[in-house]
């Protein structure tokens, strides 16, 4: 396998959840987009890691595996409270302090 | 460990791996079909009835008669159910649970110098394991977890709400609950030193009956793990999700015919796999007690299946004697007892580690200073404990003042109240 | 044939990502987009036991699988947003074909990138990754979770802890933001019957 195969992969499943975080209006589908780019991320860094033969690769993708959870907890904590001012979890609903 | 992809399959590895994964799926059917009539029958001998009696000798057959009929049944989907998901949700509740059982080994040799395996005919060495996977344990909770989906959207996917109500409840149990099950597990993982399962076997068996995992853990793992287990396989006295006299059926209420038959084999496999994973993390697997080896691997195969009879039959003894948890209970009990509980031991466990491989330093003898972290630890514990349960009872009593009402009366209250009566009369 | 099969895992896995990434964007059902969320996650843990991660894969099965997408379903059947998103004027005009000029400005930068930077200059079109995925193995006498801890708690402790901390105030964070204050119609817990 070469390095390229999966940084190619990468780069393509990164770019789907950029267009996700763009056109979803879904606040929670927002979210998921979000970690379709971490998951790009993590395959990029254990793929440079297996390159170098070194596991640091690994242990950074193990923390962005935590800060991920850690995220997607207080994301959705925020939705939750969208919903429950607005009776909506439409990102461009929430627009209160656009002037 | 070598990396199995680049170094090639040879042909003999795949025709090895079908055959084991077929024994494995058939044991692992005959075992569920054989506990659905265990526990029926045990219920019944519990309840002073007698159980399934017709069909084959002592009714065993009477799980395949059941199967036969369920298969033709009409298969009716709702209409207001979203059927991909409705469809797909009963295999996403079997599968995990067949595979789960991938990594227990079941048998095997496991006798002071020998570690499980056999060399086949063809120069292959072999455990008696479908897949000895270099972090096996790990793979249970990722399969245990991944259980909870079939449940979550059965109840979904349904477009009714009991079913809903009983998958809300499932999932906040299992996310509750697996927790504490980790957190046990991890203690398991620290003493023995490996992830493997076929490794955590092996270390029991080198300490004989009283290298068993139940013990070195000392106990307090062991039952966090079976209540913890107990909780994730949705069985009495935790099965809030199919509390017949509040959702009917639960989660699985619209499902009929061949659907509702392969839920019903699923909660049954999980209960299997449970049984053989606590067998396999706390009591040594298919190592022998007390050096009782015999015949080779096939001892291994009894003594697993003997120990695994234990617990199944515990699991049975639960459904038939306790009463079910109120739903505040069950998260009281996970959030509030088990996960202190295991992380406070886990943590009890580290420092005894550190202080058996003399980093402490503190007294001449490692012994003393195991003493003195034992003791420390379990002071701090004590004192976390009092902190825990002062918490709890006064952030429950401030918000029974924050709406409003008066809280509960205590023993003082009443008795000052009946002195003021009195005093009135 | 070692590498026949490296390619093969590699396919699938890969189309199964890209699929179930595909999916989540595309689904209009929330509870479906989930599903594919799913399905690629697996595709990524796939990838990471073809690369010898094995620790990882199980975390990334264990957390994405187990913890992230159970909590997402959670929340949608909890606000009871399951059904699709209805399809309405767009509030920005255009945003569909601008997010997606968007996404493949962004993939050709990435594709240039791999394909005309490295050490070679301009001539060079040969960049590092067009190399071996493993150049230089791992250490393979050692367990991946060995080599992970001893990794994780000596030259990234510092990091670890400031994860543990950040965890923490994640959880308090979320729990203070979706704190229903004087409105709890929870059951109450009375003192005598609580078991810690």
């Amino acid at each position: 396998m070469l390095l390229n195969q999966f940084l190619g992969l990468a780069a393509i499943l990164f770019c789907i959840g950029v267009y996700g975080v763009l056109t979803r209006r879904n606040g929670v589908m927002v979210l998921m987009s979000i970690e379709l780019i971490l998951n790009a991320v993590n395959i990029n860094l254990v793929a440079f890691g297996a390159y170098q033969g070194d596991v640091g690769g690994q242990v950074f993708a193990l923390f962005v595996i935590a800060v991920a959870a850690a995220e997607v907890g207080v994301g959705l904590a925020i939705v939750l409270l969208i919903y429950r001012n607005r009776r909506s979890i439409d990102v461009s609903e929430a627009d209160l302090l656009q002037g | 460990m070598t990396n199995f992809l680049s170094d090639g399959v040879s042909a003999g590895d795949i025709v090895l791996a079908g055959i084991k994964a077929v024994i494995a799926f058939v044991i692992c059917l005959v075992a569920t079909m054989l506990m659905v009539w265990f526990e029926r029958k045990v219920v019944s001998r519990l309840q002073n009835r007698i159980g399934p009696n017709v069909t084959g000798p002592f009714g065993l057959l009477q799980t395949l008669a059941d199967g036969i009929k369920l298969f033709f049944k009409e298969d009716i989907i709702p209409s207001r159910s979203d059927r991909f998901v409705f469809q797909l949700a009963p295999y996403l509740s079997l599968v995990p649970a067949f595979l789960t059982f991938a990594i227990i080994p079941i048998a095997g040799d496991f006798s002071p110098g020998n570690d499980g395996t056999v060399t086949l005919p063809g120069g292959q060495v072999t455990g008696f394991q479908v897949a000895d996977v270099p972090a096996g344990i790990l793979f249970f909770l990722a399969m245990s977890s991944l259980g909870i989906y079939g449940i979550m959207l059965a109840g979904w996917s349904s477009g009714s709400k009991y079913p809903l109500l009983g998958s809300v409840r499932a999932t906040a149990q299992a996310i509750s609950y697996e927790a504490a099950l980790g957190l046990s597990l991890a203690s398991v993982i620290l003493v023995s030193g490996t992830l493997s399962t076929s490794g955590i076997v092996q270390a029991q068996a080198e300490g004989g009956f009283f290298g068993m995992n139940m013990i070195v853990t000392g106990f307090v793992p062991f039952f966090v793990f079976i209540v913890a287990g107990t909780a994730e396989l949705n069985r009495p006295p935790f099965d809030l999700v199919e509390a017949e006299q509040e959702l009917v059926g639960g989660f699985h209420t619209e499902y009929s015919s061949i659907r509702f038959a392969m839920f019903f084999l699923a909660e049954f496999m999980n209960t299997v796999t449970m049984g053989a994973i606590i067998v396999t993390l706390f009591m040594g697997g298919p190592s022998a007690w007390f050096g009782l080896y015999f015949l080779g691997w096939f001892g291994g195969f009894v003594w697993f299946f003997a120990k695994l009879l234990l617990f199944l039959f515990m699991f049975v003894w639960f459904r038939a004697t306790l009463p079910r948890l109120r739903y505040d209970q069950l998260m009281d009990l996970g959030w509030k007892l088990l996960i202190p509980i295991s992380l406070g031991w886990l943590l009890v466990l580290g420092g005894i580690r550190v202080a058996q491989n003399g980093d402490i330093g503190l007294f001449e003898s490692n012994t003393a200073d195991v003493i003195f972290v034992l003791a420390v630890s379990l002071a701090i514990m004590a004192i976390g404990a009092t902190l825990l349960q002062k918490a709890i009872t006064n952030s429950a009593q401030e918000r029974l003042a924050s709406r409003g009402l008066r809280s509960v009366p205590t023993q003082q209250d009443l008795a000052a109240s009946t002195t003021e009566q009195d005093g009135g009369h | 044939m070692g590498n026949v099969a490296e390619v093969i895992v590699f396919l699938i896995s890969g189309a199964i990502v890209l699929g179930g990434g595909l999916g989540v964007i595309l689904n209009r059902n929330p509870v479906h987009a989930a599903l594919s969320l799913i399905a690629s996650f697996f595709g990524v843990a796939v990838l990471f036991i073809s690369q010898e991660a094995h620790f990882l894969a199980f975390v990334q099965v264990v957390v994405y699988g187990g913890a992230i997408v159970v909590l997402f379903l959670f929340v949608i059947m909890l606000l009871g947003v399951d059904r699709a998103e209805q399809v309405r004027v767009e509030q920005l005009s255009m945003q569909r074909p601008l997010a997606i000029v968007t996404g493949v400005m962004l993939f050709g930068l990435a594709m240039g990138g791999l394909f005309l930077s490295g050490p070679g200059g301009e001539e060079g079109a040969v960049a590092a990754t067009g190399q071996q995925s493993a150049m230089v193995p791992i250490d393979e006498t050692e367990p991946n979770v060995r080599q992970l801890g001893l990794d994780l708690f000596t030259r990234n402790v510092l990091a670890f802890e400031a994860t543990a901390i950040l965890l923490t105030i994640a959880t308090v964070g979320a729990v203070v933001l979706v704190r229903n204050e004087g409105a709890e119609d929870l059951v109450v817990d009375e003192p005598g019957t609580s078991i810690g």
